[in-house]
């Protein structure tokens, strides 16, 4: 009591602020003065709740550095347990569907059917980390890489013959049975007015041209050089990889001036062989999941 | 005296010369032909003043202004370039074409990133630090400088930092540490620049007039120690060739990380927060004409903020490879920093009790309370952000990036227009800057412009946090990357508005200085010896 009166009484000598009626320490420098203000109370009281806080929490959780290792804390959680507990929730869950997607035969899976639509659901999540990359978060393509929406394969589009692409990959060198095919450059093979007359032919294919007599020299160069692929018709040879040139759907573009380059240097889609990353269980997820984005073929007979 | 620098300022030509012959890489190349023409220079200016009569010595009874003045100018010369470069990364960000074909690789936001991040920290921030510690530690010490000429070998030496900081970046030198990118020998020259300001800073305080150190003192000069020791450590490094600027780091791995983000977030610690509590301990006072509210409070929050923030940085690196134990330590002392951190708050807001009705009529006045509140708000955020369930959402999201621009937009940036504000008419013989209007329209602009800023960027980065965490009832996760990103346009665009706002405000700035220094001249001030003399 008697210390609160006497720091609350006005004493000879002391500096009181006017405004404030509070007691400075007496100290200026280039005018400027500093009021004796205790600490606000909310502020301590905070700090010290903050403090046993921090202490409290070092002793639950993993802390403090002793000379080999650390304090593991009471409740014996760590970053990485934590992980692997909820990975192991997660399998723990999916456990009898897994089992039953590796023993499943994939072609019999039928839309509707729960083991079918939690292929669709893990092949969605493996191919939006893993294949969104090269073929969009939607799946459909970007030039060089096919939209896997339609219904134009180049190697099969049967659940069996994606999840076969999948695992190997096409003309990879990390995977020997990686699909492969090899378009020559006919840039060394043929002049240029013969590959002109080959684009405008491929053109007439799928859309009218002005210069049918070009495109007429055309249909003999092409029987003469690229029927064995991609068919007399033009058809494609899946077989091969080779493409369909008459439905109007082009990987590299259909205009001259790509088709030029395309016939002229040829082209060499890479990729990679996701069955030496992916579990064989995502492989099939991720065939299921493209084989239900609306071009999925019935299993040939 | 000269002839010993003639001696070094020769043999510093000619190893640059050498150096700009053989060379490795073109950033270190054109580095050398500067260093070479600027050591040049200085030779020929020193040879013309040898055997000369010596001209006579500045009076010790006059403040040492002129480099404070210079400070002033390159501090809003720098702001604008680094705001120049931040507003457009932020488009490059929203509009990936702006990243120019005809321009690779130097204007790819790669390279343009760090540029901003420097040129708004150490080139603008840094100034503003160096000029006003410089102007506060001589009142508040009632003598000149220390080291005569020495301070201006500070400001040039760290403007031609910033020079070969930033054309390192353009031209593809960096050590990839985030905050300190530049190369070794850039990181050399900075640390004999930094010692020299060390000397000033502290030969100015031996000789003091005043009994005590003001708290401003001791804020700055923690700024300046810990940085020199934070700057040292992190930039440990092996050059792989005194020819060639790439260098190789000492520590590797999980070490790496930990001593770069020791070093980072004290970066913040005590460039942008120390450091800047040391300007608000002089300047607000100053401009409320109020005493400072409570000198326990000065002191009990100083020496918790230097013994906890130097613990925090471990917080940067949770869910890494960083052991648990040291994540937890550096969650627990970011916890217990946020009071210590508010201490500087509540005696800068407190220190207004008397003065509030100053907001209605000081826009200057304004600018200092509203950097204190993005103080407070934003040192409270980083406390939160740090706790491990808060990080594990808002980590490597543009949350992250909201939190340090309302930090350094609302706080650092703030403050130093303030301060700014202050300097300008009284080192220029001004009554008040030209036009205090335009200090309000650069008040409001730049304070919608962090509005803007703060909370497109909290949208996006809880948006996006949430998205990457998104399952479906089967636990798979829903959102490809690419969703996120360009879920996050809308946002992008406001805050590259945010930006231009900023920016406007902060061109508006410079008109305004550029007037009060026209209308002003230079003048010098008296130190309390004079009066003191005279009084005899």
């Amino acid at each position: 009591m008697t210390k609160n009166v006497t720091e609350n009484k006005p004493v000879k000598g002391k500096n009181i602020d006017e405004t404030t009626g509070v007691e400075t320490t007496g100290h200026s420098w280039d005018g400027i003065t500093e009021l004796n203000n205790p600490l606000p109370r909310w502020w301590l009281w905070t700090l010290y709740a903050c403090i046993v806080w921090a202490v409290g929490y070092t002793i639950f959780y993993p802390a403090w550095p002793m000379i080999s290792g650390a304090t593991s804390g009471t409740l014996g959680w760590s970053t990485r347990g934590a992980v692997a507990q909820d990975i192991a929730d997660h399998e723990a869950k999916n456990a009898q569907l897994v089992a039953d997607l590796v023993a499943a035969d994939l072609p019999t899976l039928a839309p509707g059917d729960p083991l079918h639509r939690y292929a669709v659901a893990r092949g969605g999540a493996v191919f939006r980390a893993n294949c969104s990359q090269c073929h969009g978060s939607g799946a459909a393509g970007a030039l060089g890489y096919p939209n896997l929406l339609d219904d134009d394969w180049l190697w099969g589009g049967d659940v069996a013959s994606i999840a076969m692409t999948i695992d190997h990959g096409i003309r990879n060198d990390t995977d020997p049975d990686a699909r492969w095919s090899q378009m020559p450059a006919f840039g060394d093979i043929l002049s240029k007015p013969e590959i002109a007359s080959l684009v405008t032919y491929v053109i007439s294919l799928s859309a009218t041209v002005e210069d049918r007599a070009q495109a007429a020299e055309g249909a003999v160069l092409f029987s003469e050089n690229c029927a064995a692929c991609h068919s007399d018709d033009a058809t494609g040879n899946r077989d091969m990889g080779a493409p369909n040139l008459t439905d109007a759907i082009w990987l590299y573009g259909g205009d001259t001036a790509s088709l030029t380059q395309t016939i002229t240097q040829a082209r060499f889609g890479v990729m990679p062989a996701w069955g030496q990353r992916l579990s064989d269980v995502d492989v099939d997820a991720v065939a299921v999941y493209v084989h239900s984005l609306g071009g999925g073929e019935q299993a040939p007979e | 005296m000269n002839y010993v620098k003639l001696t070094l300022l020769g043999c510093v030509t000619l190893i640059a010369a050498l150096g700009a012959n053989w060379a490795h890489d073109l950033s270190y190349q054109v580095h050398a032909f500067l260093i070479m023409l600027v050591s040049a220079y200085l030779f020929l200016q020193v040879l013309r003043q040898t055997d000369e009569v010596a001209s006579p010595a500045a009076p010790m009874d006059e403040y040492s202004d002129g480099v404070i003045r210079a400070g002033v100018i390159a501090t809003a010369f720098w702001g604008i370039a680094g705001f120049l470069v931040g507003t457009f990364i932020a488009f490059q960000l929203a509009f990936p074409v702006l990243n120019f074909e005809w321009a690779q690789p130097f204007a790819n936001f790669g390279r343009l990133r760090p540029l901003h991040t420097s040129a708004v920290i150490f080139a603008f921030g840094g100034n503003a630090l160096i000029c006003t510690s410089f102007y506060v530690v001589q009142r508040t010490s009632g003598v000149r400088l220390w080291g005569g000429k020495t301070a201006w070998f500070v400001f040039w030496g760290y403007q031609l930092f910033i020079v070969l900081a930033a054309t390192g970046y353009l031209l593809g030198s960096t050590q990839s540490k985030e905050y300190a990118e530049p190369e070794w020998y850039v990181d050399i020259w900075l640390t004999i620049v930094w010692l020299a300001y060390l000397a000033v800073f502290l030969g100015t305080i031996v000789r003091r007039r005043e009994k005590h150190i003001y708290v401003a003192n001791w804020f700055y000069l923690a700024f300046i120690i810990t940085v020199a020791m934070l700057h040292v450590v992190n930039n440990l490094s092996i050059p792989v060739s005194f020819w060639g600027s790439k260098s190789v780091q000492v520590f590797a791995g999980v070490q790496d990380a930990m001593t770069q983000w020791w070093y980072g977030h004290n970066a913040v610690g005590f460039f942008l927060t120390a450091g800047f509590l040391g300007m608000m301990y002089y300047f607000v006072p100053k401009q409320a004409e109020r005493p400072v509210y409570s000198y326990k409070l000065s002191i009990i929050h100083f020496w918790a903020l230097i013994f906890l923030y130097i613990w925090a940085g471990p917080h940067h690196l949770h869910y890494t490879a960083l052991p648990d134990w040291a994540a937890t330590l550096g969650m627990v002392f970011s916890i217990v920093l946020w009071m210590p951190s508010w201490g500087g708050m509540i005696n800068g807001l407190m220190t207004l009790q008397g003065a509030w009705d100053k907001l209605r009529t000081d826009p200057i006045m304004r600018m200092f309370v509203l950097s204190l509140g993005f103080y407070g708000m934003s040192t409270f955020e980083g406390p939160m952000m740090s706790i491990r369930a808060v990080n594990s959402l808002s980590h490597y999201t543009d949350w992250t990036i909201g939190h340090v621009h309302s930090g350094a937009l609302g706080w650092n940036g703030m403050i130093t227009f303030a301060c700014l504000y202050f300097l300008t008419p009284r080192l220029w013989g001004q009554k008040e800057m030209h036009s205090m209007r335009a200090i309000s329209w650069h008040f409001w602009l730049a304070t919608l412009g962090i509005v803007l800023y703060a909370s497109s960027m909290w949208v996006s980065g809880i948006m996006e946090g949430l998205m990457w965490r998104e399952v479906d009832d089967q636990g798979f996760l829903v959102n490809a990357f690419a969703d996120t990103v360009s879920a996050k346009f809308p946002m992008y665009v406001v805050r590259g508005l945010g930006g231009v706002m900023f920016l406007s405000g902060a061109l508006i700035m410079v008109w305004n200085i550029w007037m009060t220094i026209r209308a002003g001249k230079p003048v010098t001030t008296a130190t309390p010896a004079r009066y003191a003399v005279a009084a005899e």
